[in-house]
């Protein structure tokens, strides 16, 4: 199954891309997935990066094909 | 329930000062309305290692944030007997000394407002994904967090 992962702000720069498609072996959580993403990127605080599914914030879920999964660091609005 | 529908909130750029002046003129035919109350954030020079912030270029992930935008406009509804509420956010690039957010609510009288604008600030800073990108001097930056 594929999702398409969304990466925003420092965790774009990290990953020199805004999105990409992703194929998947077997059931993930979305914590895992966020696990898996964040390991190969230089970025300092990983805990503070939330991880959204189809733009609900929820890392329990398991994700299913054509999700759209998005890597949120910390919000600066306003 | 949900009567209200979603409204607008990015605006390219900075928030012009004329935009609050034209909100609150167009709120005069509404005589039920005692009080307005009226947030607005300013991009502020901070200083970091000797560097100094020149401007945030705000990105969002639009879809989220207009979402979550409205929700939480729908629970301000709820908590608080106000008459409108209205926001707006900018996007991109917003010099030092412009405005990034505009946060205006009216109610018959003035603690209602107070406390339903304090609430939608609140809410927006700590639930919508926006993001801010803070550019020094010399074109180096780092990223907002918000406290």
């Amino acid at each position: 199954m594929t999702v398409t992962i969304k990466y925003f702000g420092l965790v774009a720069e990290a990953a020199e891309k805004f999105e990409e498609i992703l194929e998947l072996n077997g059931a993930l959580t979305a914590s895992e997935l966020k696990t898996q993403c964040l390991n190969s990127l230089n970025i300092a605080d990983k805990d503070s990066v939330q991880i959204a599914v189809n733009q609900n914030l929820d890392d329990k879920i398991t994700l299913k094909d054509g999700d759209e999964v998005a890597l949120l660091p910390p919000f600066a609005g306003g | 329930m949900d009567k209200r529908k979603p409204k607008k909130v990015f605006v390219q750029g900075a928030i012009p000062p004329e935009k609050i002046a034209t909100s609150v003129a167009n709120h005069q035919s509404k005589t039920d309305i005692g009080a307005h109350s009226i947030f607005l954030g300013q991009i502020r020079a901070d200083e970091v290692d000797g560097k100094t912030v020149t401007a945030i270029d705000y990105t969002a992930y639009e879809e989220m944030a207009e979402k979550v935008f409205h929700e939480i406009r729908e629970a301000t509804f709820v908590k608080f007997d106000i008459t409108c509420a209205h926001v707006y956010h900018s996007l991109g690039k917003v010099n030092v000394g412009e405005l990034c957010l505009f946060v205006f609510t009216s109610s018959a009288h003035r603690r209602i407002a107070i406390e339903a604008t304090n609430f939608l600030v609140e809410e927006i800073k700590a639930k919508v994904p926006v993001f801010g990108k803070e550019i020094f001097e010399d074109e180096t930056h780092q990223w907002k967090v918000n406290k």
